[in-house]
């Protein structure tokens, strides 16, 4: 297991991947852009992108906005 | 027709999508208004979530360009991340780029704003800064590659209207070719007429449609203000003038005394 901070709160997680983490974490959604450590992560990216303990994770996701 | 970018567009309103009392009451506004850009942004979404989806959705049926934004961002590199993930989402190199400076006025921080808009110009990002009405900071925001200006009239929500028309005028006058859209501080149709009548462009605009009592009616409003001054300005106003000119000559008047 490894701790993450996804979204501002820390995650004991046992995903390998960021996908493995969405997974885990029941995202989906083709709608969805993620960052870890402040660098974008493109979808096609994820399954291959490895976590690490202490990563920062963002997963934004469109809201309303002017 | 408005071209912005590489895009042509008939409607000269820009609509955000926050604060309506419901997604159906967006939707209706947004069809009202005939606007063809709406802006859109990107929040946290919380796990197993499907608000974003929902919202996408909507948008996606809406058929009109997407504007995503950076509402919020303080810093050059949250925004330039904002940017990078919101081109992920929804496919388009177009950017508000909005880098707040004052927590009170949400002024724009507008030397981040040149740093960050020449870092997404050189990116192939499309920027629309959200500025000031300074004139040096708009060209700078030109040199760094932006090809349009969206200056504020007023802080961002509140309504009051244009608060320095002569400083809009200038910069009117000083970037005749760049396309010019007033974002934020409009309250009413007045103020977008009264914009358009200086020879902008454009208004963006949110919280006058959506806190309104009837968003999809305040917006055709709007939509036909913004036609009336854009007109107006076509047509070439009158100068006010001092004293009074009577309208019916006056030469072959009637003596009766």
């Amino acid at each position: 297991m490894i701790r993450v901070i996804v979204n501002g709160e820390a995650q004991e997680c046992a995903a390998r991947t960021l996908s493995d983490l969405l997974t885990a974490l029941d995202y989906e959604g083709d709608w969805l852009a993620t960052a870890v450590n402040g660098n974008l992560v493109q979808r096609e990216e994820r399954a291959e992108w490895p976590l690490k303990e202490g990563d920062r994770v963002e997963i934004l996701a469109p809201m309303q906005g002017g | 027709m408005l071209t912005l970018y590489d895009r042509t567009v008939s409607s000269r309103l820009l609509l955000g999508t926050a604060r309506y009392p419901s997604p159906a009451k967006l939707a209706d506004a947004v069809r009202r208004s005939g606007t063809e850009i709406v802006t859109v942004s990107l929040r946290r979404e919380t796990a197993g979530g499907k608000a974003g989806g929902a919202f996408f959705e909507l948008i996606r049926d809406l058929g009109v360009h997407v504007l995503p934004n950076t509402a919020g961002c303080h810093s050059v590199s949250e925004a330039v991340l904002t940017a990078k993930m919101a081109r992920e989402v929804f496919r388009t190199n177009w950017i508000k780029l909005e880098l707040i400076g004052h927590h009170d006025t949400l002024q724009p921080d507008v030397f981040q704003l040149v740093e960050a808009a020449k870092i997404l110009s050189d990116d192939g990002f499309e920027v629309f800064p959200y500025t000031t009405d300074d004139l040096v900071v708009g060209e700078r925001l030109l040199q760094a590659g932006c090809k349009l200006l969206m200056p504020w009239c007023a802080p961002i929500g509140s309504a009051m209207g244009p608060q320095n028309v002569s400083a809009l005028k200038s910069m009117r006058a000083e970037f005749p070719d760049i396309p010019l859209i007033v974002d934020a501080g409009i309250g009413r149709p007045s103020h977008a007429a009264q914009v358009m009548e200086l020879g902008y462009d454009a208004v963006l605009l949110n919280t006058a449609v959506a806190g309104a009592g009837n968003p999809a009616l305040m917006a055709e409003a709007f939509a036909k203000a913004i036609d009336a001054g854009h007109l107006a300005y076509q047509a070439g106003p009158l100068e006010p003038r001092d004293m009074a000119v009577p309208s019916t000559p006056v030469i072959g008047k009637g003596v009766f005394a």
